[in-house]
Order: C-alpha cells, then sequence, then structure tokens
C-alpha cells in the first residue's frame, strides 16, 4: 500500500505521466499552445481522473475481471461527459476552442491506465487521491509547455485568462517581449514536439545529476585485499 | 607499429572529411561570386555571420557533449552546413534569422542525432525550413538585382535602419505562383529584372552552382546519379505539364532548371552523402523524388519554391530506398533485401 507522500512523488516526478509514461499525448501536444489552452485542458483532465480512480475503486470488488474494462470505460465517459457539459455551462468559449479534445479525455490513456493499474486494487481514498495527483502532474507538463510555446510563439504570456476564470482575468496578459516576431514554429505541432523532447531530456538530466549527487555521498566500500588468499593470512 | 613493405602502385587517399569538406566550400564559390555580384555584400555578411554561429554553437555543444571540440571543428562539416544555409537564405535577412537558422541546423539537425554522419535530415536545409516556416516575410525578401548599397545593407541586416519601402521583389517563382491573368511573357515584360529564363537573373547563380558542380563531379567526391536524377526528375515534369506560355502555365522546363534554389539543391544538397541514399541505384531514384517533389511543390504546393520540403521527404524515405535498393553480394544470385536475423 502506497503513502500519500509515495503517490504525490510517484505523480508528479517520478512517474509523470507526461515526462516518463508519455501517455495522453494527443492532447498533451495537440492543445498545449497556449498557457489558458493547457490549463483548460489540464483541470478538466485532472477532474476527469480523479472521480473515475474514486468511481473504479468503489466497484472494484463487484466487477468480475472479464468485463472490468467495458466497465471502466463507460464510468471515464459518463464522466467526460458530466466535465463536458460543465465546460459548456461555465467556460463556453474555452469550450469551443478545445473543441473535440474533451470528448476525447475518455480515450486519454492516463485514465484507463490508472484505473487499470491502481484504483482496480487499492482503496478508495488511496484512488482518488493517486488520480487527482496524476491529473495534476499531467496538467502541470502540459501548463509548462503551453508556457514555452505561447512565450517563444508570441512573446506574452498568459493571454486571454478571462476565458477560464471570467472578466477578472481580462488584463492578466503579460508581454514580456515587445516588439517581437513571434517564432511561429512553436505554436506550430512541431514545436509541441521540440518543448516535450527539450523537457523530457531536461528532467533525465537532473535525475541523472540527483542520482550522482546520491553515489557520492554514500560511504564507500572499504577495500579490502585483491590478492587471491588461499590459506591463513599473508602478512 | 612496423608497416609492412608493399610494392607500387602507391595511390594517395584524398578523401579524409577535411579534405572533401575544403573541396566542396571550394567548389561554392563561383556561385557565391555570382550572388555577390547580384545582390551585393549582403551575400557575404551573411556567409561570414552564418560561419561564425555555426562554429560557436557547433562548439559549444561539441563542449557540452564532453567530444573533444577543436577534433571536430577541424573537419569543416560545419562550415559547409553554414555557407549552404547562408546561400540559401536572402542576402539581407536580418542577423537574428541567421542565428536561428544556424543554431537549429547545427544543434537540432546535427549534434542532437550523435554529430557528423549520424544526422537523418541534411542539416542546411532543416534549419532553411524551421525559418521559412517561422519568419515567412523575412524569408521571401529577395532584394531586386543591383540595388542594395554595402552600408544601407549592413544596417538591414543589424536592424539599426530599414531600407526604403518596396526593396523587396517578388521572384520569378512567386510572381508566376500568384499570376492568373497574364501569359509568360507579358509577366516577364513587367518585371525586367527578371532576366531571361530563371527570373531576377537566377540563371547566372545557377549557372555558376552548375559549374562549381561539375567541377565537384569531376573531382569523384560523389556519382552522376543523384543530380542527375533530380534534375531528370524535374525536367520531365515540367515538360509534361508545360502548356506554353498561357496564364496558366507552371514554366518551360529551361526555366525551372535555371531557377530558385534547382542547381545548388542538385549539386550540393541531394549529394549529401549522409542523408542520402547509400546505393547508385538508390542515389538515382532519391534524386528523381526530390526532382519531381520540387516540382510539385512549385506548381500546385503552398509555398514558390521547394527543394528544401522536398530533400527533407526524400531524407525520410532513404532508408526505405536503402532497403529496396541492396547490391547483389559477390556470389549470390539474388540481392538479400532487408535484414536478416543473426546478422
Amino acid at each position: 500500500m502506497a503513502s500519500y507522500r509515495e503517490i504525490v512523488v510517484n505523480s508528479l516526478w517520478k512517474n509523470n505521466p507526461g515526462l516518463v509514461q508519455l501517455l495522453g499525448l494527443c492532447p498533451l501536444l495537440g492543445v498545449s499552445n497556449s498557457v489558458v489552452n493547457a490549463l483548460g485542458m489540464g483541470l478538466a483532465t485532472a477532474l476527469v481522473l480523479a472521480c473515475s480512480n474514486a468511481a473504479v475503486s468503489l466497484i472494484r470488488n463487484a466487477v468480475t475481471d472479464a468485463v472490468r474494462l467495458p466497465a471502466f470505460v463507460m464510468i471515464i465517459a459518463a464522466l467526460t461527459t458530466c466535465t463536458e457539459l460543465l465546460m459548456q455551462a461555465f467556460t463556453y468559449e474555452l469550450y469551443q476552442i478545445l473543441g473535440i479534445f474533451i470528448p476525447l479525455i475518455t480515450t486519454n490513456c492516463i485514465i484507463l491506465g490508472r484505473a487499470e493499474a491502481f484504483a482496480a486494487k487499492n482503496k478508495v481514498s488511496h484512488a482518488a487521491f493517486d488520480g487527482l495527483m496524476m491529473g495534476i502532474g499531467f496538467g502541470l507538463v502540459m501548463v509548462v509547455i503551453g508556457a514555452v510555446r505561447e512565450l517563444l510563439g508570441t512573446g506574452a504570456l498568459f493571454a486571454n485568462m478571462q476565458l477560464l476564470f471570467g472578466p477578472i482575468a481580462a488584463n492578466w496578459q503579460l508581454t514580456l517581449l515587445s516588439d517581437y516576431k513571434g517564432f511561429l514554429l512553436a505554436i506550430l505541432p512541431p514545436g509541441a514536439f521540440l518543448v516535450l523532447g527539450l523537457l523530457v531530456a531536461g528532467k533525465n538530466r537532473i535525475d541523472e545529476h540527483l542520482e550522482a549527487k546520491a553515489k557520492a555521498q554514500e560511504p564507500e566500500a572499504p577495500v579490502q585485499s585483491r590478492r587471491v588468499r588461499v590459506t591463513g593470512v599473508i602478512e | 607499429m612496423a608497416l609492412p613493405r608493399i610494392t607500387s602502385p602507391h595511390a594517395k587517399g584524398s578523401n579524409r572529411t577535411q579534405q572533401v569538406m575544403l573541396q566542396v566550400l571550394l567548389a561554392t564559390v563561383p556561385g557565391i561570386l555570382a550572388l555577390t555580384w547580384l545582390f551585393g555584400a549582403g551575400t557575404l555578411i551573411n556567409l561570414l555571420w552564418a560561419s561564425a554561429c555555426a562554429l560557436g554553437f557547433e562548439a559549444a555543444i561539441l563542449a557540452l557533449r564532453k567530444r573533444p571540440v577543436l577534433f571536430f571543428l577541424k573537419d569543416y562539416s560545419v562550415l559547409v552546413t553554414a555557407v549552404l544555409l547562408a546561400l540559401a537564405l536572402p542576402p539581407y535577412s536580418p542577423w537574428w534569422l541567421t542565428l536561428v537558422a544556424t543554431g537549429f541546423a547545427v544543434v537540432f539537425g546535427k549534434q542532437l542525432y550523435g554529430g557528423l554522419g549520424q544526422n537523418p535530415f541534411n542539416p542546411a536545409m532543416l534549419g532553411y525550413v524551421v525559418v521559412l516556416i517561422s519568419f515567412p516575410v523575412e524569408m521571401t525578401s529577395w532584394p531586386a538585382p543591383h540595388t542594395v548599397g554595402l552600408l544601407e545593407g549592413l544596417q538591414q541586416i543589424l536592424g539599426i535602419a530599414n531600407l526604403p519601402d518596396g526593396w523587396a521583389q517578388a521572384t520569378a517563382l512567386d510572381a508566376l505562383k500568384v499570376n492568373k491573368s497574364l501569359t509568360i511573357d507579358e509577366l516577364w515584360a513587367q518585371h525586367p529584372a527578371f532576366g531571361y529564363l530563371g527570373g531576377a537573373a537566377t540563371e547566372a547563380v545557377n549557372l555558376a552552382f552548375l559549374a562549381g558542380g561539375l567541377y565537384l563531379l569531376h573531382k569523384r567526391l560523389f556519382t552522376w546519379h543523384a543530380p542527375v536524377g533530380m534534375l531528370a526528375g524535374l525536367a520531365v515534369m515540367s515538360l509534361l505539364f508545360w502548356n506554353g506560355s498561357g496564364s496558366d502555365s507552371n514554366g518551360s522546363p529551361l526555366f525551372h532548371l535555371l531557377t530558385g534554389a534547382t542547381m545548388l539543391g542538385a549539386f550540393f544538397i541531394v549529394t549529401d552523402p549522409v542523408s542520402g541514399a547509400t546505393s547508385n541505384l538508390g542515389r538515382l531514384i532519391f534524386g528523381i523524388g526530390v526532382g519531381v517533389l520540387v516540382y510539385v511543390i512549385r506548381a500546385w504546393g503552398g509555398y514558390p519554391d521547394g527543394v528544401a520540403f522536398a530533400v527533407l521527404l526524400m531524407n525520410l524515405a532513404a532508408p526505405t530506398i536503402d532497403y529496396y535498393t541492396r547490391p547483389r553480394t559477390y556470389g549470390h544470385r539474388k540481392p538479400t533485401r532487408g535484414f536478416k536475423l543473426g546478422e
């Protein structure tokens, strides 16, 4: 049984769905062209993931192995529909921008993957927490990619945040580089692949560095005589 | 180490990477001269700046990768990439455009794949396409011949002062692409700077690159298969779809052979031994593919010239071409295709 702390470390870093498992690449690459799109998509995914993990964990003893996958998919599809209706009600413009990617949350492999690998084997509280954390881990990667692409592509950050937070956020836009030509490639699909690749490389580099550091701190094993001893002690 | 004494003839090999790269650099000189004569010193400034950027990027990333920096810099391969890229960019492109293009070519196109000999795509063309997609306005600003002076050109490159409006003009391929109503003769009469065939007097540039390419062919730096394949593919396609000088015409075969980046592509880009096909038959197929795609993009695509896109697309196809064109092994009746288990 994993502790809450382990779940947090696992979801956000060690087994991050975006950087390590590389699951759910379709929305991760498809709608991460600005912070607001990425944040909206990340929140929707996290909501579905947390609820579906809790629901799957609730029914884990009632559903037989043979029909578990259809049952999981039904739950996920129902929750996705709920999320879609919520977005239609409260963030209609963002819902229109994200378009097909919202119903496609159903087919996001992270959600079915967590249902199968974690929720079906753990109690409700752990499963729901795991879903929430995995969703946040996924959303964070997406927001970082979105921020890098928006900054490189347009020279500004947090444009159109009112789509998600209402009229208060209308002037949240930060124009960091004025008179900037706009690196169009970052906004286009290849930019998503490039930024994701660089993020994965960066994470691996940090891991390597931490590993080397941990190794350096370990006490070295005492050097023993390398001579093959046949009898007794030679000295 | 004692070397065994062997009898003559002693052939002196000259195919070290450094020698090959120097020859290629030498062969670009006629093209550089032609471009400088036409468009002024911008080409030379661009060339120097691109080379400096490329050397800097290469040195930095070699150091990051913990490779011997001087050893790899001295093979001049990065200079060839920089020179080919600078020749493809418009002469008065701003300094940051050249910086981005060379950075992408060297870092993403070459070194991230493992350095010289490991890149699946032609680095120069990759850098070119990245900036072409990202900065379409700057990338299509070709000056009219003999108009830009040294000082104002330098100011344009550095971004201090802009050239007067209208300094950039459409190239012949551009004009042909947007032309809907004029016959070819009328179109040419409107643009006296287009020269006789290739447009914007680029036939001189193309002939200069042809001369450089023939020198390399004479030196046997590459076989004739890829360039001839590309030129033949382009010529046959433009002959098939050429309908005289009507307003819907896509230009004559001679026009297509002598305009845009045709000759630069045929002799300096598709002959790249790393990202192209390896067998002679494979090179021929590779070249024909590039030629056909260049025409397809020029005639029906979204961009006026298509050499860079065509080369990148065929780079993707090169492993498949190699798979199907393995030569017959001596002693075997049929060539073995693909890779067998345990090989």
